[in-house]
């Protein structure tokens, strides 16, 4: 019996030939992360236990991102804390405040490559797996073993194929097909599972848009999300790895607990409505529903190509008066990226606020926190009661043109309420 | 292990944000953490009004979202000895063992119990009494390897021996 692309990676890291679901293995890592909220637990579990030497400072990476710069004196500890720890370890990636958010940077500076076992201690350490490698989410002991020792253990998921079929139109983006997945299969859909995702419609899609997609395989309860290199993920690589990758595809007959096929070309864009990421709508059904705010950042999306088509549809335009739209690029690599191509100037002119780049109001952090009843349309990932702020407030997720088209209207609205398709693709070329 | 309790219920998908929203992750300190539990939940005022030894029973997907391994700790520290619950995700499932948190799966014994009922869980046998009701049920057996790590209280106690050679002196 075949091998998925998920068990072949377990396996070589577990010193294996060969990996079966439900199986217990101890594998080897090559990459343990944690940022500024869930890096003070581990370092607190490493200082309760005395030990004072990591498995090896090249492979941790520690990122300020969540609560930065400091936005109070707790927060200001806690990053000084995890600052003091990198310090003493000679931690090889650590990245102080302003950098960008950990999901956005690892892959950007060729820290994470095909063929890699990542763990991390943030649920969307997911999103990794859009190059082909094994990453997934745990918390702050299971970081500390990891660093102490350089393994963890895990079970063998099952595999969950989906595939998309034909192109998807315009306005449809990754967003769209993770969405789209998880309103199918719900938040816990994919519970333990492994998440494949393969066809026409993803093979094309950039790497920009593939990292929205295996960024969200945790809402619907999946252990990692993962897509097959092709040559725009080796393009990609190639021209950032800090380190050698290697190339895993699934065998022609490797077993799925589950496959599922759809055709892109037939979703339009979609809004996840308040409390979980699986309550989705079409946006067409969603234009009734008017905003206070609008959030196009995070992990999920915040990366370049997220910048501009937002850009494209705010060019020229205003923010609703009564609308704060808040960018946050997600990397300062993204932000000078921006500046450099004017899009940073569009979002000011258009009325937009831009901050550094951090999480903020994505988990209720800060920089734009919502106040009670007050609703947010937003590029990120969660929807969860009190997610963004005042527990009866409430959060819709969608991409990032139909986030930046509710900012112009005050209401949630498809893109082409703004803007021609033909005015975007002229931009574009 | 044996507790007894009297029962908080709550419905399904409770996440971490509902759990211990992330306005109080600006710090790590567990009895912090417990004074905000389960604050943004159906139940707002649990962290105020439950007893110590009360028990948390809840639906499908218990602890989804985030990794925050402050999410068990908060209900830990707060006093609750087990979280019984039709299903739990992922990285909670895993934290709660990492930090000797005990938890049972019992899927068809949630929809039979009820807010402020007596539970009693004895996790050695698996078996779930609900002493207001009479009914008894049998959680989820957990494998043998998970089963040690909570014995021990914790994934670290567990792996202190291999952990020793990280420590120098």
């Amino acid at each position: 019996m075949g091998m998925t692309i998920t068990e072949k990676i377990i396996a070589d890291h577990a010193g294996k030939k060969e990996v079966k679901p439900g199986d217990l293995a101890t594998v080897k890592i090559d990459l343990a992360m944690a940022n500024d909220v869930t890096a003070p637990l581990a370092i607190k579990i490493l200082e309760k236990y005395h030990i004072d030497k990591v498995f090896d400072p090249e492979k941790i990476a520690l990122v300020l991102s969540h609560f930065v710069p400091a936005k109070d004196i707790k927060s200001a500890e806690q990053a000084k804390m995890v600052r003091d720890f990198a310090k003493k370890h000679n931690i090889r990636w650590f990245f102080r405040e302003g950098e960008g958010i950990e999901h956005t940077i690892l892959p950007e500076e060729g820290i994470v490559v095909p063929g890699d076992l990542v763990v991390g201690a943030d649920s969307h350490t997911c999103t990794y797996g859009a190059l082909g490698a094994f990453s997934t989410g745990m918390g702050s002991t299971d970081i500390a073993y990891a660093m102490a020792t350089g393994e963890t253990w895990l079970r063998v998921p099952h595999s969950m194929k989906f595939i998309f079929y034909g192109k998807p139109s315009a306005w449809v983006m990754g967003k769209d097909l993770i969405l789209h997945t998880i309103g199918q299969i719900g938040v816990d859909g994919a519970l333990y599972k492994a998440m494949e995702f393969e066809g026409e419609a993803i093979r094309h899609l950039s790497m920009d848009q593939r990292f929205t997609i295996t960024n969200m395989a945790v809402e619907a309860g999946a252990k990692n999300g993962i897509i097959a290199p092709n040559e725009k993920t080796l393009q990609y690589v190639s021209q950032r790895a800090k380190k050698p990758w290697k190339v895993y595809h699934s065998d022609p007959d490797a077993e799925y607990s589950e496959i599922y096929e759809w055709d892109a070309g037939k979703l339009e864009p979609l809004v996840a409505w308040p409390y979980l990421p699986s309550n989705v709508h079409p946006v067409s059904e969603s234009t009734h529903i008017t905003i206070d705010q609008a959030f196009i950042g995070s992990c999920t999306n915040g990366r370049i190509e997220d910048l501009r088509i937002a850009a494209k549809i705010l060019k020229g335009r205003k923010v609703h008066p009564y609308v704060r739209c808040i960018v946050i690029p997600a990397s300062k690599k993204v932000y000078t990226q921006a500046l450099k191509e004017g899009l940073i100037d569009i979002f000011l002119e258009a009325g937009c606020v831009v901050s550094v780049s951090t999480c903020g109001p994505c988990l209720g952090g800060h920089m734009g926190i919502l106040a009670e009843g007050e609703r947010c349309i937003s590029t990120s990932n969660r929807n969860f009661p009190g997610r963004m702020g005042h527990p009866k407030s409430e959060a819709y997720l969608a991409n990032p043109a139909v986030v930046a088209a509710s900012a112009v209207l005050g209401r949630i609205a498809h893109p082409e309420e703004v803007v021609s398709l033909k005015e975007v693709e002229e931009a574009l070329v | 292990m044996r507790f007894r309790g009297k029962v908080w219920k709550f419905g399904d998908n409770v996440d971490t944000d509902q759990i211990i929203p992330a306005r109080y992750l600006n710090t790590s300190d567990p009895y912090e953490l417990a004074q905000h539990v389960m604050e943004d939940s159906e139940h707002p005022n649990f962290a105020k009004e439950h007893q110590q030894g009360d028990i948390i029973v809840a639906g499908r997907n218990f602890g989804s979202g985030s990794s925050r391994e402050h999410a068990p700790i908060a209900i830990k520290y707060a006093g609750v000895p087990v979280v019984v619950a039709k299903s739990f995700a992922r990285i909670f499932f895993r934290n709660a063992i990492n930090i000797g948190l005990p938890i049972a799966e019992a899927p068809e014994a949630v929809d039979e119990i009820n807010h402020r009922d007596e539970l009693e869980v004895d996790l050695e046998s698996g078996i779930i009494r609900n002493l207001t009701t009479g009914k008894e049920y049998k959680a989820t057996k957990f494998p043998e390897e998970l089963q040690a790590i909570l014995r021990a209280g914790g994934l670290m106690e567990y792996a202190k021996e291999k952990l020793s050679k990280n420590v120098s002196g």
